[in-house]
């Protein structure tokens, strides 16, 4: 009886492996890379002014006793796009808003404000990605919660759209 | 019939939305260290760090504008004299362990450098047991 139970044993890890195959096929792990850095201080950086009449910043503003809502984007990244009268209607809500603007140009930026809606107070010019990759960010649109200490407390991977308002503004009201 | 023809045609040779920004790419991105010492030592990193936008590349083979910047972060450390440890667990520090490409040793990881050493033991046993039993 053992002999055959033996005998079975390949069986039994074949349908095992087959099984495991079918689930991770079926339900796909998600691919959004979440930053490490939720929990932790801000990573130091600074920002150039990325436009003429708004201030740059640099990590040592963000810890102002104040939160901030800390958002990447760029002109050519097209969900910004849907983003922006989101952030809008944060800004309009109460949420003091930092834009890093990734790999673009001033004219661009304020093309793209005048166009799309404006809720940034400052907005820091990041021309590589370096600020990005510091941040644990891997793509435009991305945001994070920082609290008045400077610790990252949340962060929002693609854009912020109307759905997400609630979440955002039950995380925002966390730490004010 | 036309139409729908010229239509695919048309699809086929469209350029996919753009997701990278038009401006030159980091400084380091596609332009190797002066010194080859240094160079080989950041290729050898590159190799081994995973791209983000395109998840099964490593920064060194991926085209995606973060894998430049990442390329170029990793050379101007290596230049400055980090070392390419320091560099990747600044990275983990990051993104986690997944984008190493080696993976580090920890509570996650200690299956897989266990398991060779424990299919060695159990492969040794049974075979002992089978010479045994032949003689």
């Amino acid at each position: 009886m053992t002999r055959k139970l033996w005998l079975a044993l390949p069986l039994v890890v074949f349908a095992l492996f087959v099984g495991a195959a079918l689930w991770r096929l079926a339900d796909p792990p998600s691919t959004t890379v979440e930053s490490r850095l939720v929990g932790k201080p801000v990573p130091p950086f600074a920002l150039k002014p990325a436009l003429a009449t708004k201030p740059g910043f640099g990590a040592a503003d963000l810890a102002s006793g104040q939160p901030r809502l800390l958002n990447l984007f760029a002109s050519w990244c097209v969900p910004c796009i849907a983003e922006a009268p989101v952030l809008a209607e944060l800004k309009a809500r109460g949420v003091g808003i930092d834009g890093i603007a990734i790999r673009d140009t001033a004219p661009d930026i304020a093309k793209f404000l005048g166009e799309r809606g404006d809720g940034y107070a400052r907005i820091g010019a990041d021309p590589n990605g370096q600020a990005q990759i510091a941040l644990g960010a891997s793509g435009v649109p991305e945001s994070f919660i920082v609290d008045g200490r400077g610790i990252i407390r949340y962060h929002h991977i693609g854009a912020i759209m109307p759905q997400d308002l609630p979440e955002v503004m039950a995380e925002w009201e966390k730490v004010g | 019939m036309k139409r729908a023809m010229v239509l695919s045609l048309s699809l086929l040779v469209a350029s996919p939305l753009l997701a990278d920004s038009n401006q030159p790419p980091s400084p380091y991105a596609y332009k190797q260290l002066e010194d080859s010492r240094q160079e080989a030592r950041a290729k050898a990193l590159m190799q081994e760090l995973r791209c983000l936008v395109c998840q099964g590349q490593s920064i060194a083979d991926s085209d995606a504008e973060l894998a430049g910047d990442m390329r170029s972060l990793v050379r101007e450390r290596i230049k400055a004299g980090e070392s390419p440890d320091q560099i990747r667990d600044w990275l983990i520090e990051r993104y986690g362990s997944w984008v190493s490409y080696a993976p580090v040793f920890g509570p996650e990881t200690l299956f897989l450098y266990a398991a060779p050493l424990l299919l060695l033991l159990a492969g040794g046993l049974l075979a002992a047991r089978r010479l045994k039993r032949s003689r």
